[in-house]
């Protein structure tokens, strides 16, 4: 190893700087980890700081080691592994803490900055939001201008200097990055697979429903996907997102049958099994086309409006027997899909014996008083229908409220909310209403998804976010199919017609669902909040959603469709920006010339005469000059005679500029030959 | 360590390619009394070791961003390709159409380091950073910021091993501003020559006596070498030099007050050395030279074939000094 020289150690003022652009690399970083690392990165960056200020020696080598070894240890306590997207990324960051222990020498600057690069990469792998690339401008100029103070020994450049020229740099990378972007042929990914973690951790509906379940989900805003209707959109009472559909009950929570990737992973067409076969359905009415683009949710299923058309469906989708639309991969990443759904269809005419026991099962030991309700009915003598009509005149007409926040409930949940509490959320109507029809012998199950949208009329789609998540219900009558129930709509009709910010009264809102009594303020911020969702959107779709099909697409219409055309105008453009780079670079080393005609020419001269081995020495004067060139050069000297006269005129008296121009003119052209 | 002999053995090659490469350019550099310019055509341009680092460090996130199709990734990863080229470009231009002369070389003695002094002009109106000047395969470089429209010395060290003139060979100018990935050079060789005094013997031989006529020149000028009288005590003088015996006595204090001899002169001769051989005749001389200017005196030299007349003053020790460089040579 190279001794630490004056040349090469790292300045104080620099490696403050260096902290300085690091943690604005790291800091996004930090609010998705878990704590004890952004403290362990700060508590090593303020102790480096301080190790620079006050003069304290850097750890030794073993301390070094151990501090390396037990951070592997921490990361695979707090993520079960120390590979995968969550933990490299933080073992990225906690060794870009440990480097700056051996950090001393310029030449350490460099590994940092190359990591700086790599962490800002990894960031783009959890969020690629739109403020993302203030984020990337921002850190590109910072790592660059700590990399030019790096390259620059002695004495440290004034952060003005480092920072203009990074970003005179970074804006004139800028052009390539856009002709890159665009033109570099992209190849459909993944290449060697995604690790398990990939993609940002979301909330989001699951397939299995508990009481409080969904109205946990309310008081988040965070979208769960967008919709485009080609054509008319549906009226709000018939926007039902159907997901996961629930029929297993064990007395408080409702489960799927099946997880998602079962119904790839087991399907079997010879243990041909009902669950995974598309269920029978027939469509009528007019279709509503429609396009989703999902955020990410790591789940199998996919949503669509009740009910989807089974020969449109997404590529990777299938329908399971309970009519879900599911996706063969777990939803990673962004997802846009086409469908088309019918609002009128028979779904499951002829359920089969077995389907229907199953579909009316229910735990015999729990909820007795709902199970006596239900049995008393059917002594009543009631059909099918008169049942469902009685149930849901039992929500309507007893006072059962519709809230966010219900009391809690014991075991027997269904029990407690119809005779005691009769305070619930959609869960708790969508649970009690189809355990009083299993109770009644009406096969029937729980469906979750989500329910109406906001209308963004800045761009014309439908945003439908967590807190749109709903509950409800799908009874089988014989000769009718599957029929969907929302009890939700007996208790608390305008939850159905018009939202949830209707529905509930205002106090127990989350702030984002209020509309109404809005001050100035605050509709001023509801109305950023919709242009904002509508560049974020035109942002997913144009920058983040540019694949190897939109490239494709877009540079077809210019003409640039063949793989060969990309390459040849990728490679004229990387050729044309390289030259005017050239140019550029040419134009500010061009040697200054003085204003003054007559220095110019004389300069001139003067280099022409050095060319010959006769430069003019920095202690000579034109007359000495001249006079040495006339000795050593004789043939020279008629001319230089001339030159010396001519400038001397024209630097030293001033009168006749422009005879005197021509005669230093005319004496350098006797010189050149 | 083990990598980088793999690293090491996979890039000989290499190396050796560009080796014979450079061998074939600096053959074909011409000496030039100077100001050499530089221009485009004689810029060379190479990835450092960062460099192909970070090449391969942006492969690897190209195929990050492929593998997750995360287009922010693309964009940043193509922002540092594009980046590497811009400072290719920088580089590239950081070290074009800058103007190099010859500085002053002061003399030294055989085993010391001598510097060639370089002056590298930058005639354009901005600034340049971190222009390195080093002879070529070395680690040492001197480095400097080149103000628009002015230049810079710089200066390039070489062990002086003999006497005589020391050429200065072909040198490098060359910088890796501003961002360490690419190195622009330039091979130069400026006709410029340091003049190496032979190595001064050791101390202790006692020159020859003085010869001549003592007394003869004794001037009035004060200095420090020979006792001359007393004078009366005035403000400034140091205690030192107060003369304390006659202090009791006179009851003043005196002053001592010495002046420098002029009256001796001696010669300094190559004969008189006729045990030793003539290099080390040389540094015997040398070594005399030295000690008769630091004792202030009068010395002339007489070399075969050469013959320097008696006198003092740095002028004078160059003069003899640069005769016995040259001797023989």
């Amino acid at each position: 190893m190279k001794k630490t020289t004056a040349e090469t150690y790292l300045a104080q003022s620099s490696l403050l700087r260096l902290l300085a652009v690091l943690a604005l690399v790291v800091a996004p970083h930090l609010t998705r980890m878990p704590p004890w690392i952004g403290a362990m990165v700060a508590s090593l960056a303020i102790w480096r700081a301080l190790a620079s200020l006050r003069q304290w020696p850097l750890p030794p080598q073993w301390l070094k080691v151990l501090l390396t070894i037990a951070a592997f240890i921490a990361i695979n306590a707090t993520y079960g592994r120390i590979n995968g997207q969550h933990a490299g990324t933080a073992l990225l960051i906690i060794m870009l803490g440990l480097k700056l222990t051996e950090m001393r020498e310029r030449r350490d600057v460099l590994v940092v900055v190359s990591l700086c690069y790599f962490t800002m990469l990894t960031h783009f792998l959890f969020s690629q939001e739109i403020w993302t690339i203030l984020y990337l401008g921002a850190c590109s100029v910072g790592v660059t201008a700590a990399l030019i103070e790096a390259s620059h020994p002695g004495a440290p450049l004034s952060p003005r200097v480092t920072l203009r020229l990074g970003g005179a740099m970074v804006l004139l990378a800028l052009p390539l990055m856009l002709a890159l972007f665009v033109l570099f042929p992209r190849v459909p990914g993944p290449l060697w697979g995604l690790p398990a973690d990939a993609g940002a951790a979301r909330s989001g509906i699951s397939d299995t429903m508990s009481p409080g379940d969904i109205s946990s989900l309310i008081q988040s805003d965070e979208v769960a996907f967008r919709v485009e209707f080609i054509g008319p959109p549906p009226p709000m009472n018939q926007r039902y997102w159907r997901g996961p559909v629930l029929s297993s009950f064990d007395g408080r929570a409702w489960r799927a049958e099946f997880k998602g990737d079962d119904y790839f992973r087991q399907y079997n067409p010879r243990t041909l099994v009902k669950a995974f076969e598309p269920a029978s359905a027939t469509l009528a009415g007019e279709p509503v086309r429609y396009r989703v683009t999902m955020e990410p949710h790591r789940q199998n299923w996919l949503f669509a409006l009740d009910l989807p058309d089974s020969r449109a469906l997404p590529p990777t989708a299938r329908l399971s027997g309970y009519y879900q639309m599911l996706s063969r991969e777990l939803v990673k990443e962004r997802l846009r899909y086409d469908a088309i759904s019918y609002p009128r269809y028979v779904l499951d005419p002829d359920l089969t014996p077995k389907w229907q026991r199953s579909a009316q099962r229910l735990p015999d030991d729990r909820n007795p008083r709902a199970l006596a309700l239900a049995r008393q009915w059917r002594a009543e003598g009631l059909d099918d229908s008169q049942v469902v009509d009685r149930a849901l005149r039992l929500f309507r007409t007893e006072n059962f409220y519709y809230t966010l926040e219900p009391p809690t409930l014991g075991r027997d949940m269904v029990d407690g909310f119809l005779f005691d509490t009769r305070r619930g959320f959609c869960e708790h109507y969508a649970s009690a209403f189809t355990v009083l029809m299993r109770g009644a012998g009406i096969p029937a199950r729980v469906v979750v998804g989500y329910q109406g949208g906001e209308l963004n009329d800045v761009g014309a789609y439908y945003v439908v976010r967590q807190s749109d998540a709903h509950a409800w219900s799908e009874i089988w009558l014989a000769g009718r199919g599957w029929i969907r129930v929302d009890p939700t709509a007996a208790v608390a009709p305008n939850r159905v017609e018009r939202g949830l910010s209707e529905a509930l009264a205002a106090a127990e809102l989350p702030a984002f669902l209020r509309r109404g009594g809005l001050t100035a303020f605050e509709y001023f911020r509801l109305r950023t909040d919709v242009a904002w969702d509508y560049v974020n959107v035109a942002w997913d779709r144009w920058v983040l959603g540019f694949n190897e099909e939109s490239q494709f697409e877009l540079l077809s219409r210019i003409g640039l469709g063949e793989w060969r055309d990309m390459v040849i105008a990728l490679t004229v453009m990387v050729g044309i920006f390289m030259g005017l780079l050239g140019l550029l670079s040419m134009r500010s080393a061009r040697i200054a010339m003085p204003k003054d005609e007559a220095l110019r020419l004389w300069r001139r001269a003067t280099r022409v005469l050095a060319s010959k081995g006769l430069p003019q020495d920095p202690a000579e004067g034109p007359r000495d000059y001249a006079a040495r060139v006339a000795r050593e050069r004789p043939d020279l000297a008629q001319a230089m005679e001339q030159l010396a006269r001519a400038y001397l005129a024209a630097r030293y008296y001033g009168d006749r500029p422009r005879e005197n121009a021509l005669e230093l003119a005319a004496a350098l052209k006797s010189l050149r030959t | 360590m083990r990598v980088w002999l793999l690293l090491k053995i996979l890039l000989h090659p290499i190396r050796w390619a560009q080796e014979r490469i450079d061998a074939w350019v600096m053959a074909r550099v011409k000496r030039q009394p100077g100001p050499v310019p530089v221009p485009r055509h004689r810029v060379y341009i190479l990835p450092t070791r960062f460099g192909y680092a970070f090449a391969a460090l942006s492969l690897v996130m190209l195929l990050a961003a492929m593998n997750y199709s995360n287009n922010m990734a693309f964009a940043l990863t193509f922002l540092l390709i594009g980046l590497g080229l811009v400072a290719m470009h920088h580089t590239h231009g950081n070290l074009v159409n800058v103007e190099v002369r010859a500085g002053p070389v002061a003399p030294v003695f055989a085993g010391e380091v001598a510097h060639f002094e370089v002056h590298v002009h930058n005639p354009a109106r901005r600034q340049r950073y971190s222009v390195s000047v080093g002879w070529p395969r070395a680690d040492v470089a001197t480095t400097a910021d080149l103000v628009p429209e002015n230049f810079a010395a710089l200066k390039l060290p070489i062990a002086a091993q003999r006497r005589g003139w020391l050429p200065a060979r072909v040198f490098a100018v060359s910088t890796e501003f501003p961002l360490g990935m690419f190195h622009a050079w330039t091979w130069l060789e400026l006709e410029m020559s340091c003049l190496v005094y032979p190595r001064p013997a050791p101390p202790g031989r006692e020159p020859p006596p003085a010869r001549g006529v003592g007394g003869q020149l004794a001037g009035s000028r004060p200095g420090l070498d020979e006792f001359a009288g007393l004078r009366n005590y005035q403000r400034g003088d140091t205690p030192r030099a107060i003369h304390w015996k006659s202090f009791p006595k006179l009851r003043r204090p005196m002053v001592k007050q010495f002046q420098e001899t002029m009256d001796r002169e001696f010669w300094l001769d190559w004969s008189e050395l006729p045990e030793l051989d003539a290099e080390a005749r040389l540094s015997q001389l040398a070594r005399w030279v030295l000690e008769a200017e630091g004792k202030h005196l009068s010395y002339g030299l007489r070399l075969p074939g050469t013959r320097i007349a008696p006198s003092r003053g740095a002028t004078h020790q160059h003069a003899c000094l640069k005769a016995l460089a040259l001797h023989d040579t």
